[in-house]
């Protein structure tokens, strides 16, 4: 199986050598992400768990996998990978090129620790292998870190090693009317603490009768359900600093417009509202409170970050050293497009 | 400003065994300072060596080609703690033990706990992306580190990540994490503090096999307990741990392990009896819980004391460190002793068993003739059996100067090109701690052979 994975690889790595500009794709969810779709052959990572030893707590993918799939069969071991997606039919590829980490970040950390290896086909259409596959390792530099988030400018993913866990015995969502902060200093370790400026919701995660125990002690009522993210058609993500948490959550209150869900202690703010003005005043609030906004969907008029990149000179030689002829994703990042440009004058 | 010779010899190697020469040293006690020591660097077109307190095994902080060192201990402030939000601004001398002494009153800590962790800098793990213990269940540094302040080699200074979330475009600041010095040197730095766990047991457990240890380990894991810590020490060096401190621990044990299980009550309870079950099933003799918090710190100061025990039986020791997948435990022990009876050398094992973490010690008087040539054919027998098992080089001591020959046994052509790379975007005037990591060669196109003459 591990074989035709990597014939599937070089497959990848072919196609990426004989494109002018390659557009690498998942499951299209997020085709819109930092920019416009690039016009140019869209090449997909190769799908399939190859690996999986649940005494290792690691598994090996094709990076065109489901999270759905690789979700399944964790789950036969009793095992998870913290990847919250929205959309479990999302791939494990697309959804490490976004690099957004899910709501359970507060205990489990972001995306990016949980990825071990990656490799993925570079400019010249070789295969290139970056971390390792031991749960330890600081053997050369941390490649998976730099791919994870890269949305696809720097190459195509087209293995990866991630690490999993146990899952634990008991999951359960609560909810009081305290201020999240409250609540999370009198929990150890919860998996969520969210925050839509009256309601705090508790994810809790352990031994059933921890479970309950927090539960007493932190005074949540159960809940049925986890909360919903906001829906809108216009839809952003903000990240503060966490200590900003309650000013962003009062001046988004003000604007009267927004629904909002924010992680407390993490410091990302989920924004929905029906009209694209809303999500531009979001933005300058999340910007007064030291942080930014990213646009998710709609709000067409409206900058995909809204902010310029930090340390772009430094992420422009990066761009350039895995890509100078533009080739990856042109104007998925801002200075992705100024590579092609420079490229091809 | 130094440039005595006493200085310029103290500071010509770290911990491990390669020596190199320095120019200068110098000793900022600001960031300014760094920034400037860096720019009058360039202006001489020389290279700089960041330097925390020099416990590194891998040379990565031995100077090579005659750089300046810059020393980083007296950059030794915690600026800033915010208990609310857990997360500290810290200079990069900081000891790492001090961090955490400073924060304990709140209730809070710095995980990544390295056995070296009472003289070794924040600034050096970030470097090293050092482990420890702890690093099973809360991650190694680079899953505590938020955002840095850099001094990049021209001179300039970057701030990496953020105390926010998500920054868009690429995570420099996981880049820089592990780059042992050779992207810039970071001269403030927000770690991300973890609050004390209600309860905590550890346990001892004996057995009269190496085997049966090490099938315990996976067999604690499949079991689906992720223990806070799962250290394992082979016979000789529990033997020679309990004659030094007098732990309580079983001087006829072939191998011990220590774990540690935190977490809410019930919790750590039920995986006390779960590490019991499974630690039975596979013959351990006696399953030990501390009873209380002085038996939990003598069973720890047992561990944390392996290498001062080492001292009391060989003048040298040679600290190896590399992974292995966990379930390849047993195979690759039996393959290191089997190294060690070839080479006639006397190997203890002391790691971290539940990252598959092997630290073979090879002890010794490195005044025996010809002993050199048998620590390094052992050491280089060592990595290829890890390397053959599917593991890598390091995993927490870095490669530095010591293994970046050896980087081609896990890395082909286009992976060493593509770090080659990502380096030089930081540094492109390649003065930032050279020739460490990668080996030569490692740009596609470069000339693999050393010119006639070169310093090196
Ligand atoms: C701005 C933004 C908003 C988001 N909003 C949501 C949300 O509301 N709900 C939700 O569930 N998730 C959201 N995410 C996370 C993301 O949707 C998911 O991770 C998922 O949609 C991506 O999976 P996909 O397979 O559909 O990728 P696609 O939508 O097909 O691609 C997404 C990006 O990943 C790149 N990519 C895809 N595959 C590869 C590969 N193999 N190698 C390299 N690059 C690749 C693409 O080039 C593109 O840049 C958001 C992400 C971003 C950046
Ligand atoms: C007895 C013993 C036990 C050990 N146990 C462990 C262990 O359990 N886990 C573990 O991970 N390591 C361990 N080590 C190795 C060592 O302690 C770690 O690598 C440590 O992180 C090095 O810190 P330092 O301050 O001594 O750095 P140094 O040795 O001075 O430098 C290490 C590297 O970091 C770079 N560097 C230092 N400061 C900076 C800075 N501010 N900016 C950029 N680069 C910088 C240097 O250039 C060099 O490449 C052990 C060492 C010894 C001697």
């Amino acid at each position: 199986m591990d074989l035709d994975l990597l014939a599937a690889e070089r497959e990848v790595a072919a196609a990426v050598a004989a494109a002018d500009v390659v557009d690498p794709v998942g499951s299209r969810i997020h085709r819109e992400v930092g920019g416009p779709p690039p016009v140019g052959t869209e090449v997909r990572a190769p799908a399939g768990v190859v690996a999986y030893d649940p005494a290792e707590l690691t598994v090996t993918v094709g990076a065109g996998t489901t999270v759905g799939e690789l979700t399944a069969v964790l789950g036969e071991a009793g095992q998870e990978c913290a990847l919250d997606p929205r959309d479990p039919s999302s791939t494990i590829g697309g959804t490490l090129a976004c690099g957004l980490s899910g709501w359970r970040r507060l205990r489990y950390g972001p995306l990016r620790d949980r990825v071990l290896e990656v490799r993925f086909a570079n400019a010249d259409g070789q295969l290139v292998r970056g971390g390792g596959p031991t749960v330890k390792n600081v053997t050369g530099y941390d490649m998976p870190r730099l791919l994870v988030g890269s949305l696809g400018t720097l190459g195509v993913l087209t293995r990866v090693i991630l690490r999993c866990q146990p899952r634990p015995p008991e999951v359960r969502w609560g909810r009081t009317d305290e201020p999240p902060d409250a609540v999370r200093a009198r929990c150890f370790r919860p998996s969520a603490v969210l925050w839509d400026g009256v309601t705090t919701s508790v994810l809790l995660e352990g031994h059933p009768d921890d479970v309950e125990q927090q539960r007493g002690e932190a005074g949540v009522e159960p809940l049925e359900a986890p909360p919903r993210l906001p829906d809108g058609e216009h839809r952003g993500r903000a990240s503060v600093p966490p200590a900003q948490i309650g000013a962003l959550g009062r001046a988004l209150g003000a604007l009267g417009n927004v629904r909002w869900l924010a992680e407390s202690g993490v410091g990302t703010v989920h924004i929905a509202c029906d009209e694209e003005g809303g999500l531009a005043a979001a933005r300058r609030v999340a910007e007064s409170t030291g942080g930014w906004l990213l646009r998710e969907a709609g709000a067409p008029g409206l900058d995909g970050f809204g902010v310029g990149l930090p340390n772009a000179q430094l992420m422009t030689r990066i761009k350039h050293g895995f890509d100078p002829r533009g080739k990856f994703a042109p104007g998925r990042l801002p200075f992705a497009l100024d590579a092609r440009e420079a490229a091809s004058t | 400003m130094r440039a005595e010779p006493l200085e310029l010899s103290l500071y010509g190697r770290d911990a491990g065994v390669d020596v190199g020469e320095a120019a200068a040293v110098c000793f900022p006690a600001t960031a300014d300072q760094v920034i400037q020591a860096v720019r009058v660097a360039a202006r001489h077109d020389r290279a700089f060596v960041a330097r925390g307190s020099g416990t590194g095994l891998a040379g990565g902080a031995t100077p090579v080609g005659r750089p300046l060192v810059i020393v980083t201990t007296h950059l030794n402030q915690v600026l800033e703690v915010d208990q609310d939000q857990r997360l500290a601004w810290v200079e990069p001398g900081v000891f790492n033990l001090d961090l955490s002494r400073a924060v304990q009153h709140l209730g809070l800590h710095y995980a990544p706990d390295p056995s070296s962790q009472q003289a070794c800098t924040i600034g050096g793990n970030v470097a090293t992306n050092a482990g420890g213990p702890h690093c099973l269940a809360y991650g190694v540094t680079a899953a505590h580190v938020l955002a840095l302040d850099v001094v990049l080699a021209d001179g300039s200074v970057a701030h990496l990540g953020g105390v926010e979330p998500d920054q868009p475009g690429y995570d420099l600041r996981g880049c820089f994490v592990g780059s042992e010095g050779t992207m810039g040197l970071a001269t403030r730095i927000a770690v991300r503090l973890t609050p004390n766990p209600p309860a905590v047991r550890t346990l001892l457990l004996d057995f009269t096999s190496i085997e049966d240890a090490a099938a315990t380990v996976s067999g604690v894991i499949a079991a689906g307990v992720v223990p806070a810590a799962l250290e394992m020490m082979d016979a000789e060096i529990t033997r020679a741990v309990e004659d030094f401190v007098g732990a309580g621990y079983p001087r006829d044990a072939a191998a011990v392990l220590l774990v540690e299980l935190d977490g809410l009550e019930h919790g750590v309870e039920a995986q006390v009896e779960a590490v019991r079950t499974v630690g039975l099933e596979h013959r351990a003799r006696t399953v030990r819980v501390a009873a209380d918090e002085s038996e939990r710190a003598l069973l720890w100061k047992g561990r944390k004391s392996a290498f001062g025990a080492i001292a009391r039986i060989a003048p040298d020791y040679y600290l190896h460190d590399a992974v292995v997948p966990r379930t390849r435990l047993v195979d690759v022990l039996r393959q290191v002793y089997a190294i060690a009876a070839e080479q006639r050398l006397t190997m203890m094992n002391v790691f971290h068993a539940g990252d598959g973490n092997l630290h073979p010690l090879i002890v010794f008087d490195a005044r025996e003739p010809g002993i050199w040539t048998r620590v390094h054919a052992a050491g280089d027998a060592i990595l290829q059996a890890c390397v053959d098992a599917g593991g890598v080089l390091s995993g927490e001591h870095g490669i530095g100067l010591e293994k970046r020959e050896a980087m081609p046994m896990v890395f082909d052509a286009a992976d060493l090109d593509a770090q080659a790379r990502l380096r030089d975007a930081f540094d492109p005037s390649g003065r930032a701690n050279p020739d460490k990591i990668l080996p030569r060669g490692s740009r596609c196109g470069e000339l693999a052979v050393v010119p006639e003459g070169a310093w090196i």
